[in-house]
């Protein structure tokens, strides 16, 4: 490498980008533009976020290749905390919450305990963590549901921004979600000027100009598409914040911190991570104690999204949010993924399931479908980098 | 003319454009050991899947001649059907069935199609047990209760138990001790009577100088020449000189003004016991020092303690009930984790770097700076990833990791790269005592002579250097003094005049001795 000044795009990074698109035009022209309304996009996001944020969690633990099968439950087992509390002993909303914070921490504790001090295997004891929390939120809630919840609480999963409603041609859009398109387009043109200049300050090597431009022109792109519609409709709904922010956050450890390096470790060789000075015990108590904190925010965001607490809430969730990491391309031997790959793959998922849906498809046979593509996206994966090898 | 049992002629193979192997040809006679020699990355392994069927026929050039015969091998199951079985570095045994179980592997003694005959089992492993000198063992023994050099003499029993006419051994002592070795060797012999034709890839030369009939030389992908027993020269020198192409004068640096400081590093009464058997002491009342710009070397058979040793004095990674004091420039430290160990400047450099050093589908930057991250390339928890990528970069070509990016995979590099990457790995914790576990294990000359040098760097910057090595020659050639370690104790300790092959064995044989008593 003497000193070459350009380095192409690395495309495999961005397959996953580009296949997402293709699937949304896809179902954009199956259903004549139907999952391009601005009712649509919302509730895409809508929908999703409680799945984002699990596959985000989830993420970490498959990145120590390990799976937690117990996210579902925690997922309903916190929103039946939070119903029996609001609706039968009338309490705070803010103390319900953190009390329900609390019950998702230590059951990701509870779990941690045992694969990190007692190194019993993660399928075991999140599949017990699973059977247990279950069954304890059909006894909470004695199989029944619980609601309705406050107003109050559901703009947690249902509410929206304040908006400020401007004429735009025949129709009118919230001022708010422009704004904040704006400064979102600033730091990410700031930022990609940021990495150039440190770049070149090291004198390490530069995308060539028309690449950067193509890359953030796409990026703005999506950014615009997605404010303008949430614009045209009510506004920005506040689990976007809640999504956007936990993004940003895991995006940030794993890719920037010593705490993220060590999970990554850890997961491509743990006895190596080991001797290198990295207490692997504490990592995988930490990566399943915060798995059980981020099921305790979907469990609040899902309650929330259905007024109600019921004791099936979350079934399944485990399989949609591992699924996700796995087609963003996290490998289930553990040491390769990325936190905006779950998030790609969950909303692949999303859209599928959503453009089916439009498409008048049943829940049956969407499965058949999201079976096939996680194999598919798998498959293309792992054979794409024996090829290389 | 001589009967050829094998003859390859212009073998080439290409991956993805390059050659690995161009116009190689090997000619084995029936009946002799023949030796296959070459640096790390020359070919020899490649060659070996070529003729096995593991890069199955049409993937290649060239074509094999066996028994008079041109084959096509498709697969490993069609060259083992004609007698030809490969034994690889790596042992392919299920550690949890029964040693007959494991030597009948993929062969099972059946009556019926599909159903297991115990007796001719059991009866049958115990004939092909003799023949390689394990009679005495039980073949219901799961196999991971034996040590690494029976398990490869099982692995040879296993080969016997097919039929083998070419036998195909891929780095076979590697792993073993020098009497387990030796014993392997005799094996061999023992087999070339049988009438088995044997092929031998090492890296230890003084063996194949040993057992081998005629040796073949491969470099860079080229077959270089092949020497015969009794018609050409046949010494160690004359083999390194083919597969580095140059004559190697020297295969260890000169150390050039030694300058030892104060005592930096001492360990008293040191014991440690099995991780899983308490009452099992693994090392006892260990004492020793290391100087400021010494080289220690820590030599034994393998099994004696040594990395034993070296892992619970770094961090408590290996053993319980540790008791003993560790002092570092005279003052008593405690070193309860790898992490304390990293903070008072300890490093140990693992004698098995694919399951201990690396993260071999990482990146060479990130392995490089992965114990130093904390310490060195962040701040408050945050990575700086430019300052990581200006220290990896310096490293690589300080100790000249051949690499076109240290973006490149780990695992894609060659052993003698790899060790350097770990090597760099350590010294970018900035460390005072570096703990190197058999470097050079599995790496070839070349490499082998610039892993030496970085030793003598870190030696001249002052640093203590403890060298845990099975290769005599390679305690003599780099260490300034010796411990000799037996049975998890010290038997005895050489200054660098009085350093020979000999008078390391000899301390081992008397204190054995002195055990028995």
């Amino acid at each position: 490498m003497e000193k070459k000044k350009t380095v192409n795009l690395d495309m495999k990074q961005y397959g996953m980008v580009l296949a997402l698109i293709a699937v949304f035009i896809i179902f954009a022209i199956l259903t004549g533009g139907k999952n391009l309304s601005p009712a649509n996009i919302n509730n895409l996001i809508m929908q999703n976020g409680y799945i984002v944020i699990l596959a985000v969690g989830m993420l970490l633990c498959v990145l120590t290749g390990n799976i937690d099968l117990g996210v579902g439950s925690i997922v309903a087992l916190c929103g039946a905390a939070v119903g029996i509390m609001m609706v039968d002993y009338k309490m705070n909303m803010a103390l319900a919450i953190l009390v329900a914070l609390a019950i998702g921490i230590a059951s990701g504790m509870f779990a941690g305990f045992f694969i990190a001090k007692l190194k019993i295997p993660p399928f075991v004891v999140t599949l017990a963590t699973m059977l247990m929390g279950r069954g304890l939120t059909y006894t909470l809630l004695k199989a029944q549901t619980k609601g309705p919840l406050p107003t109050d609480y559901t703009y947690i999963g249902a509410g929206f921004l304040p908006t400020v409603k401007v004429a735009f041609g025949s129709k009118e859009i919230d001022l708010v979600c422009i704004i904040v398109a704006l400064v979102a387009s600033l730091l990410i043109v700031l930022s990609e000027i940021k990495n150039i200049r440190t770049k070149k300050k090291y004198g390490f090597a530069v995308n060539p100009a028309w690449q950067i431009v193509l890359k953030e022109a796409v990026i703005l792109l999506i950014v615009w598409f997605f404010f303008y519609k949430l614009a045209s409709y009510n506004g920005i709904p506040f689990v976007l914040i809640i999504m956007g922010l936990l993004v940003g956050i895991y995006h940030f450890v794993t890719s920037r911190t010593v705490a993220g390096r060590q999970i990554y470790a850890l997961g491509g060789n743990a006895k190596a991570a080991q001797l290198s000075g990295i207490n692997t015990e504490s990592v995988f108590f930490w990566v399943y104690t915060n798995m059980g904190m981020l099921s305790a925010i979907a469990g609040i965001v899902l309650s929330a999204r259905n007024a109600s607490a019921t004791p099936k809430a979350g079934d399944g969730f485990e399989l949609d949010a591992i699924a996700s990491c796995y087609i963003g391309g996290a490998a289930a031997a553990g040491g390769v993924g990325t936190i905006i790959g779950a998030v790609v793959g969950a909303f692949i998922m999303g859209i599928l399931n959503n453009g089916m849906s439009l498409y008048g498809w049943s829940t049956d046979i969407q499965k058949i479908v999201k079976g096939a593509v996680l194999l598919g996206a798998v498959t293309v994966d792992i054979l794409s980098k024996r090829k290389k090898g | 003319m001589s009967d050829y049992i094998l003859e390859m002629n212009h073998i080439t193979k290409a991956f993805s454009g390059v050659k690995a192997l161009d116009d190689v040809n090997l000619k084995v006679k029936r009946g002799e050991i023949h030796a296959l020699c070459g640096e790390n990355g020359a070919g020899k392994s490649t060659l070996m899947n070529v003729l096995s069927g593991v890069y199955p026929f049409g993937t290649y050039d060239g074509d094999i001649v066996y028994n008079n015969e041109v084959c096509k091998f498709h697969s490993i199951k069609e060259s083992e059907a004609k007698g030809i079985v490969i034994i690889h570095q790596e042992l392919a045994l299920s550690p949890f069935l029964s040693v007959a179980e494991n030597v009948f592997l993929g062969n099972e003694q059946t009556d019926i199609k599909g159903v297991i005959n115990w007796t001719l089992t059991r009866k049958k492993a115990h004939e092909m047990l003799e023949k390689v000198g394990l009679g005495d063992e039980n073949v219901n023994a799961p196999v991971n209760t034996l040590g690494v050099g029976k398990q490869q003499l099982i692995e040879i029993a296993k080969a016997m138990a097919k039929k083998v006419e070419l036998l195909i051994l891929d780095e076979p002592t590697a792993a073993l001790n020098d009497e387990e070795s030796k014993k392997l060797l005799e094996i061999m012999l023992e087999l070339k009577k049988q009438g088995i034709t044997c092929i031998i890839i090492s890296h230890k030369l003084n063996e194949i100088g040993y057992v081998s009939d005629a040796i073949t030389i491969i470099r860079d992908g080229h077959t270089i020449e092949t020497l015969e027993k009794g018609k050409d020269e046949f010494s160690e020198d004359r083999v390194i000189k083919g597969m580095v192409g140059r004559e190697l004068t020297n295969r260890y640096p000169v150390r050039e003004d030694i300058t030892l400081g104060d005592t930096i590093f001492e360990v008293k009464n040191w014991n440690v016991y099995h991780p899983d058997d308490g009452d099992r002491q693994i090392i006892k009342d260990v004492n020793l020092h290391v100087k400021a710009g010494e080289v220690v070397g820590l030599a034994g058979l393998m099994g004696a303690g040594r990395t034993e040793l070296a892992m619970s004095i770094f961090g408590r990674s290996y053993g319980q009930k540790i008791s003993g004091t560790i002092l570092i420039n005279g003052k008593e430290v405690t070193i309860k984790s790898v992490k304390d160990a990293i903070n008072n400047k300890l490093a140990y450099v693992s004698e098995d770097r694919k399951n201990y050093g690396l993260v071999l589908i990482d990146d060479i930057k990130r392995n490089m700076t992965m114990a130093a991250l904390r310490n060195f390339f962040s701040k408050k928890g945050v990575v700086n990833s430019n300052e990581e990528i200006v220290a990896a970069e310096e490293y690589r070509k300080k100790i000249n990791v051949k690499t076109n990016s240290i973006n490149q995979t780990v695992g894609s590099l060659s052993g003698g790269n790899q060790q350097k990457v770990v090597l760099a790995k350590w010294m970018l914790t900035q460390p005072d005592i570096l703990i190197l576990d058999e470097p050079t294990r599995g790496i070839d000359v070349g490499a082998k002579y610039e892993i030496y040098c970085i030793i003598n760097e870190l030696a001249k910057a002052g640093k203590a250097v403890i060298v845990i090595s099975s290769e005599m020659p390679e305690i003599i050639g780099t260490c300034d003094r010796v411990y000799i370690i037996n049975e998890g104790e010290i038997a005895g300790e050489l200054k660098k005049e009085e350093i020979s092959q000999e008078r390391i064995m000899q301390r081992i044989m008397a204190h054995n001795r002195k055990g028995e008593n």
